[in-house]
């Protein structure tokens, strides 16, 4: 949405014009908010109202604007956004303005122009002959590129809480935590997921080791066969985890069904070892060695794996990113059109991904520490729920809620 | 007794078309013009008014309308920022005039266009005011700040009742007398808040002008052509002077736009 402020003055409200203005808003599919209003007191009193327009194309505000001219709004002119030049390749001039992932606005040549894609911790490149801005990161930008610096004509649209609709998010948005009751949260996150994928939104998770290593991925295994997983976001370790309990009934040496389990460390390596002389995941499916679990089941039902590396691990596993900032590059991609996002006992990961997501994206994070549930959340504001747990139970009750066909809409 | 300026139409005609009145093709007959225009200064003479002249300019012929020459309240004169090039040339002269005679001259912002009491006319303490046409509402709120009345803003829809005189005509009684439908419904809604008694004008009626009439307490100059409206009017106990118009009329133009007060209220 793009928007101008505007002044009315004068006998608005017996002449009747300040509710013709604010018709005309709506009549044009544009909609208000009332910044300021004051109302004359004696008869000959003037008004004076402050209004601010949005409408969701500069084409449809510009033609708005004039219409609303003609009945005496005065448009109120607003600064334009300063700019400097990057001093050398993958530096931002001093005093860079920091973007958020709200949606963010800035002002040049006295028009908006909206900043793609809403992303946080970056700057602002604006491109002058193409009138168009977009947020960069630091190995993005070259020597010379017009970055925003300061905070003038810059406007920031925070996330606001419906007023049409109540779900889960922007119901609860808080965390829940391990003393309180989560069954009934969960099962309306089962719904929640139900509508988007009949809605034919994108269902990404964030996959922690701890998933396969608490023997929940078989209940993951469940949600990827239903169709409610779209994509699968993971480190190297826990494609290694999944195929070592595959291969050798271990995660990293323990057993989730024997008390003792045999082979140790040396079973993690070798699972490894067997996907790289398999050539790959898929590969690894194709030649049937690679017969049941997480990635298996990814593989099978076209869910998108976006596997990235730390400096701990071990392979890597082919396909895996290691390079760091190509692994952000691709992550960020990955998530553009991503509308729910669950993380799932994985604090690092999960970081990460949630410091990169779009601001509508509607995030469930599920940790056993609360102080990583309620790092991950901050980053979504009234967008999302943490739910501090065992990520096992929640993945169990989760899963059956959405494959015992309990779903009704 | 109430003063008037009129402005002989020595040098009156269709020029140039500026409203959906005017066609070059239909010109105005030269001595009928003067037949009625004459009509109209006897009447409005006999109706014990002080009728003051201001000279015409040849290559202005539209100054026969002093209507739109301002807005004169008390000794004040406001003049118009007229709309349209053809007329601009009018300002200098009707403002020397009223000047000369006194009138102190109060202008309004040069960027903002107003038509004199074409586009506003006072009914009791409120002056209502039309935009859109020809006056900007931006200039109902200089006279507000100017005059430090009321001033209810009224949008024009009706290319045809391009002045607010030519749609409106309020009445020393607190009535008036109107086409509802030259107006947007807010500009309806609002003369109906402000205005209780009001006399519909039919769409055949106000073709001929009929709301483009001078009233002088219980007495109104008006086209002809507006029997229903006249009936009315002389039912209220007006008395009611039908004059012929047609030529002035060919200029979007009749009584009212002929005839400016001075002033046409003595204060606010």
């Amino acid at each position: 949405m793009v928007s101008e402020t505007i002044e009315l003055r004068g006998h608005i409200i017996d002449s009747l014009i300040l509710p013709k203005i604010l018709d005309q808003i709506l009549t044009h599919g544009a909609n208000f908010k009332i910044g300021e209003i004051n109302i004359g007191q004696r008869r000959t009193d003037q008004s004076f109202a402050r209004i601010e327009v949005a409408a969701e194309t500069s084409e449809a505000l510009d033609e708005l604007m004039l219409r609303l001219r003609q009945h005496g709004a005065e448009v109120i002119e607003r600064e334009n956004v300063q700019l400097a030049s990057a001093p050398a390749d993958g530096v931002f001039p001093r005093d860079f303005y920091v973007t958020t992932n709200q949606q963010t606005f800035v002002r040049f040549a006295g028009k908006e122009i909206e900043v793609r894609p809403a992303m946080s911790n970056s700057a602002i490149a604006l491109d002058r002959k193409n009138a168009s801005a977009r947020a960069v990161k630091f190995f993005d930008v070259k020597v010379g590129n017009e970055i925003v610096i300061g905070q003038q004509g810059i406007r920031v649209v925070p996330v606001q809480r419906s007023t049409t609709h109540t779900d889960l998010f922007q119901f609860i948005n808080t965390i829940v935590d391990a003393d309180e009751p989560k069954s009934a949260i969960i099962r309306e996150l089962g719904r929640e997921l139900g509508r988007a994928k009949k809605a034919k939104g994108k269902i990404a998770i964030v996959a922690g080791p701890a998933i396969v290593r608490t023997g929940a991925g078989d209940h993951l295994v469940r949600l990827i066969e239903s169709g409610y997983v779209d994509r699968l976001f993971a480190g190297n370790s826990f494609a290694a985890y999944d195929v070592e309990r595959v291969l050798y009934g271990t995660s990293l040496g323990m057993n989730p069904d024997l008390a003792f389990a045999r082979g140790g460390h040396e079973n993690h390596l070798r699972a490894i070892n067997a996907i790289r002389e398999a050539g790959g995941i898929s590969a690894a499916v194709r030649q049937k060695i690679l017969t049941r679990g997480v990635m298996h089941a990814c593989v099978r039902h076209d869910v998108d794996i976006v596997l990235t590396g730390a400096i701990r691990d071990e392979g890597p596993i082919p396909g895996v990113t290691t390079d760091v900032i190509e692994a952000q590059k691709i992550m960020r991609q990955k998530l553009a059109d991503v509308t729910h996002v669950m993380l799932l006992a994985a604090i690092q990961h999960s970081l990460a991904v949630a410091s990169m997501l779009p601001p509508m994206t509607k995030t469930v994070c599920v940790d056993i520490d609360p102080a990583a549930v309620e790092r991950a959340v901050e980053h979504q504001p009234l967008q999302s729920i943490g739910l501090v747990t065992d990520v096992e139970p929640f993945l169990q009750e989760l899963a059956d809620s959405l494959t015992h066909s309990r779903i009704r809409e | 007794m109430r003063e008037l300026l009129l402005c002989p139409p020595d040098y009156y005609g269709i020029e140039y078309e500026i409203n959906p009145w005017m066609s070059r093709a239909r010109g105005a007959e030269a001595a009928l013009v003067q037949k009625q225009w004459k009509q109209l200064h006897a009447t409005l003479s006999n109706l014990h008014c002080e009728v003051h002249l201001i000279s015409p300019r040849p290559g202005l012929p539209d100054m026969v309308f002093t209507a739109n020459a301002g807005l004169t309240v008390g000794r004040k004169f406001i003049p118009s920022n007229f709309r349209h090039k053809e007329r601009a040339g009018e300002q200098p002269f009707f403002a020397t005039w009223m000047e000369q005679h006194s009138y102190e001259v109060s202008w309004l912002p040069q960027n903002l266009f107003f038509e004199g009491e074409g586009d506003a006319l006072f009914g009791g303490d409120t002056l209502f005011c039309g935009y859109k046409f020809r006056s900007d509402i931006q200039s109902h709120r200089a006279l507000a700040d100017n005059l430090g009345c009321l001033v209810i803003s009224v949008e024009l829809v009706d290319p045809r009742f391009y002045h607010l005189d030519t749609c409106f005509c309020p009445l020393p009684d607190g009535a008036a007398f109107w086409f509802p439908s030259a107006f947007d419904d807010y500009g309806q809604r609002a003369i109906r808040e402000h205005v209780v008694d009001l006399i519909d004008v039919s769409p055949e009626e106000a073709m001929h002008f009929s709301c483009n009439a001078v009233v002088i307490e219980r007495d109104i100059v008006l086209p002809e052509g507006a029997p229903k409206l006249v009936t009315t009017l002389e039912g209220r106990d007006y008395r009611c002077h039908e004059l012929p118009m047609s030529e002035f009329i060919k200029a979007g133009g009749a009584c009212k736009c002929l005839t400016m007060f001075m002033p046409q209220r003595e204060k606010c």
